[in-house]
């Protein structure tokens, strides 16, 4: 009996050491909640505010940025859009879009059509791409959804963005729901909505809330001043975070106004 | 055609209140509709909500299914792994008419019938969970795999029949002829066994990755393809050898207590015995499993990138933290069993010297494999590393060190057993000489080898080349265990004893690695069985039906620790009831007085 007692003290010390390393010895992550299934409101959306929400696909429900990342797992998006139209006269190229919106479109839902040197499938021969398609399985964008990574891609590599905001209400609805598109936005009341609007939480943590692909900003103004804050936003490979990798998009300085900058470095700044 | 529809509404009158399911149309209403609209064969999954799963207040679906699941799965595991020892060991027994054997395997298929009995209640349980908790899941899958479902409960009356009678026969199917045909009863057993195992994994990796059904998981009808889906073989593989190591680590456990209680030289000597060939199995088949790993994961990679970066990334990446930490374990308490056990040859003094090197690699080894990448820190933190990987230790935390680590950890216990193997053996051969040149030429070319592609690999190549990598590495090992045994076996055939073993001569501590051994195998199959399930996030069948009960979040590691834990005791406390149950049917208690004399 006193045998059996300590073989099953021994094998419960066992056991409770891997429960304690599980508990307290690794980080506790709480995974994220299951995508719910909203419908989009696009009525009354802007074209800067359908980019953001291809930014924010691109980033999360789309989970693109899984291979697409420096890391090497699958190319760099960001000249996509630039490079179109000399993939489309490739004669490798094997879809049937006509332009650069079309091919981006086609490469989402018909990722063998074109597979970048290098990344297809073992064995392939570069036909094949691993890349399923993104309109259907686990992913399963909807068609609006599919239109706003396109955008996202082509104003990401500072081409013209071509796409409209599909109302899915006819042709009349879409041409009036296009018009202020081309009006201006009007600027972000304060940095929250601001930071909400160009979607930086994806990557950056703000007040502990948001992605880890970017240095935490929590506490940010502690150490950084407000010349290098505003340079990061404007020029964000002129100084990379050690441990990070260049995936914050160039053209900031293109789309925010001056006002918005400085509210933004002044709220960064004050992040202590 | 008039009276086949007919027919067709009978039918579905008198089973449609046992089919039918709100939300779901059974495909008998579909074929008995069929005259006023083309309906399809088979329906799409069914788009859920919340309240389409039942509730039992105070009862935790999930837990339920969970616990049901994985205790079944455990006693599954244990039950097809000890045929398989039995096998193994009566044939060895047949081999070398050696007559311990025969009775070691006996003792273990005796075992066997009550956690038989153990494994179809619990089976039965899971099935009731499902259909209480998740109603349409089972109907769903049930409609694709009914053919499966239905031959799978035949071939139990197969698997009991060819149970019963390997075990009630064994001591009448004695010698000669009927030994040959009791030996072809166990391997009919294990084979029943194991497709019965492989039909049940159908089901498993077709909620992983579907194949047979299209994106809105309409049926074709093909229910082959629908088996044979892309997660099938690479699982099927994967379990087979780990049924063989688990079976090997619990039947070791249970030497070690008997070994540790036994009071007389020969039950000692007996059960030390039993400890050791019951861990040389379980080893045996530790070697080659995390190749049967990579594979699975490579498989995982090429069915969906998605799913493999999500394996491997984000919460499941600290699972591999706490996986090194028990396979480290597993490993650990193996070598460190085999070095013990040295002790019971005289002529293990010539080796005993290398053992401390073997132990630094293999703990090097083990550090490398359980230091993590990125390091979750507080902002000061993170500014004092100057970024949230370590600087010197931060690429030991990529996956191609950790390759190059788990080789060199099985290499070293590939040496382990040489040197355990020739321990007791002075070689004859006149070219043992050059045999051990070669050998030592073969493991420093092997490990220079695995070196040089892991380091070159994973640090100066891209993504696609540092996964690569890990196939010429693992080729690499497995070249120097075939090859290295290979010239061992041949270079001591015919070799002298140095003096005869001194089975029971090891010291107790070693019975504890053996405990160890089976404790951290049952709760890892535990916990990897968290992160098989987990891989399909919010979907009972990937991509195709969507988990939309409160459940369908992935639960945090400590959470399925805790479950893996509650698990791993009640399994623990079954296992030690059947193994009592055993000793039980054994004894005999003399009723004196009790029974009424009879006249002669």
């Amino acid at each position: 009996m006193k045998i059996f007692l300590k073989v099953i003290v021994f094998s419960l010390i066992t056991i409770g050491f891997f429960a304690g390393f599980s508990n307290f010895g690794v980080p506790r992550i709480e995974p994220a909640p299951p995508p719910e299934e909203a419908e989009l409101d696009l009525g009354a959306m802007t074209m800067d505010r359908f980019i953001a929400l291809g930014g924010e696909i691109y980033n999360g429900k789309g989970t693109c940025t899984l291979c697409h990342n420096a890391l090497g797992r699958a190319p760099l998006l960001d000249k996509t859009a630039t490079v179109a139209a000399a993939r489309l006269k490739d004669a490798r190229y094997k879809g049937a879009a006509k332009n650069a919106e079309e091919y981006l479109y086609e490469s989402l839902v018909k990722p063998s059509v074109f597979v970048t040197a290098g990344f297809g499938k073992a064995g392939t021969n570069d036909t094949e791409s691993p890349m399923p398609d993104v309109s259907g399985g686990a992913i399963g964008l909807k068609e609006a959804e599919l239109k706003a990574v396109v955008a996202y891609l082509q104003d990401l590599a500072g081409a013209e963005v071509t796409v409209s905001i599909p109302t899915g209400l006819g042709q009349t609805q879409t041409k009036e729901a296009s018009a202020p598109a081309a009006a201006p936005r009007p600027p972000a009341k304060d940095a929250p909505t601001l930071l909400a609007q160009f979607t930086c939480t994806a990557c950056h943590k703000v007040k502990g809330q948001g992605g880890v692909l970017g240095p935490d900003l929590s506490k940010i103004g502690a150490t950084r001043d407000k010349n290098y804050l505003r340079r990061a936003i404007l020029d964000p490979n002129a100084e990379i975070t050690k441990g990070f990798v260049p995936t914050m998009p160039p053209n900031y300085g293109e789309q925010m106004y001056a006002k918005e900058v400085e509210m933004l470095v002044d709220y960064l700044a004050g992040l202590k | 055609m008039k009276k086949i529809l007919w027919l067709a509404v009978l039918a579905a009158a008198l089973l449609g209140p046992c089919l039918d399911l709100p939300g779901i149309e059974s495909p008998l209403a579909v074929a008995a509709d069929s005259s006023t609209a083309a309906a399809p064969a088979h329906p799409p999954a069914p788009k859920l909500t919340a309240a389409d799963y039942p509730r039992i207040a105070g009862v935790n679906s999930r837990v339920f299914v969970w616990l049901a699941a994985q205790l079944h799965l455990w006693f599954a595991a244990f039950v097809l792994a000890v045929p398989i020892f039995v096998f193994i060991i009566e044939a060895i027994g047949m081999a070398t008419r050696d007559k311990r054997y025969d009775e070691l395997a006996y003792e273990f298929i005796k075992v066997s019938l009550t956690a038989y009995s153990f494994t179809a209640i619990l089976g039965g349980l899971l099935a009731f969970g499902l259909l209480i908790f998740y109603p349409h899941l089972f109907q769903y899958l049930a409609s694709i795999f009914k053919e499966s479902m239905f031959y799978y409960a035949l071939l139990f009356f197969a698997e009991s029949a060819c149970l019963y009678i390997y075990y009630y026969g064994w001591h009448w199917l004695q010698g000669g002829f009927k030994k040959w045909t009791h030996l072809t009863l166990g391997l009919l057993l294990n084979a029943v066994g194991t497709v019965l195992m492989f039909l049940a994994n159908a089901w498993t990796t077709f909620m992983m990755s579907p194949a047979g059904v299209d994106a809105q998981g309409v049926f074709s009808g093909d229910a082959w393809a629908a088996i044979h889906n892309f997660l099938w073989n690479p699982i099927n593989l994967h379990r087979t050898i780990a049924n063989v190591a688990y079976g090997g680590s619990v039947v070791g456990a249970y030497a070690a207590f008997k070994f540790l209680s036994a009071t007389a030289k020969e039950q000692r000597a007996h059960y030390d015995w039993m400890g050791y060939t019951a861990n040389f199995i379980a080893i045996a088949a530790l070697l080659p499993l995390p190749f049967a790993g990579y594979y699975l994961t490579a498989e995982i990679y090429a069915y969906s990138q998605q799913m493999g970066i999500t394996s491997m990334g984000g919460i499941f990446a600290w699972l591999f933290i706490i996986q090194a930490v028990l396979i480290g374990a597993l490993f650990l308490s193996a070598n460190y069993y085999l070095w013990c056990g040295m002790g019971r040859s005289d002529g293990a003094a010539r080796y005993n010297r290398y053992i401390k090197y073997l132990a630094i690699v293999i703990v090097g080894a083990f550090l490398v494999w359980f230091t993590p990448h990125t390091l979750i820190l507080t902002n000061a933190e993170l500014k004092a590393l100057g970024g949230p990987y370590h600087k010197y230790l931060g690429p030991l935390g990529i996956m191609p060190a950790k390759n190059g680590a788990v080789n060199l950890m099985i290499i070293m216990t590939t040496l382990s057993f040489l040197l355990y193997r020739r321990a007791n053996k002075i070689a004859t051969v006149a070219w043992a000489n050059t045999g051990n040149a070669i050998q030592v030429a073969l493991f420093t070319a092997g490990i220079a080898n695995i070196l040089f592609i892991s380091i070159y690999h994973g640090y100066f190549t891209n993504t696609v080349y540092k996964v690569a990598s890990s196939i010429p590495q693992v080729l690499t090992t497995l070249i120097i265990i075939v090859a290295s045994t290979v010239i061992d076996f041949l270079m001591y055939r015919g070799a002298k004893q140095v003096a005869p073993l001194h089975w029971g001569r090891v010291p107790d501590r070693a019975q504890y690695a053996l405990f160890l051994l089976a404790v951290a195998f049952t709760w890892l199959m535990g916990l990897m069985g968290y992160i098989r399930s987990g891989l399909r996030q919010h979907w009972h069948v990937y991509g195709v039906f969507r988990d939309a009960s409160a459940d369908a979040f992935t639960p945090t590691l400590g959470y399925a620790a805790n479950v893996v834990t509650g698990a791993t005791i009640v399994f623990m406390a079954l296992v030690i009831f059947v193994f009592w149950l055993s000793q039980v049917s054994g004894r005999k208690t003399p009723p004196s007085g009790y029974w009424k004399e009879q006249p002669a």
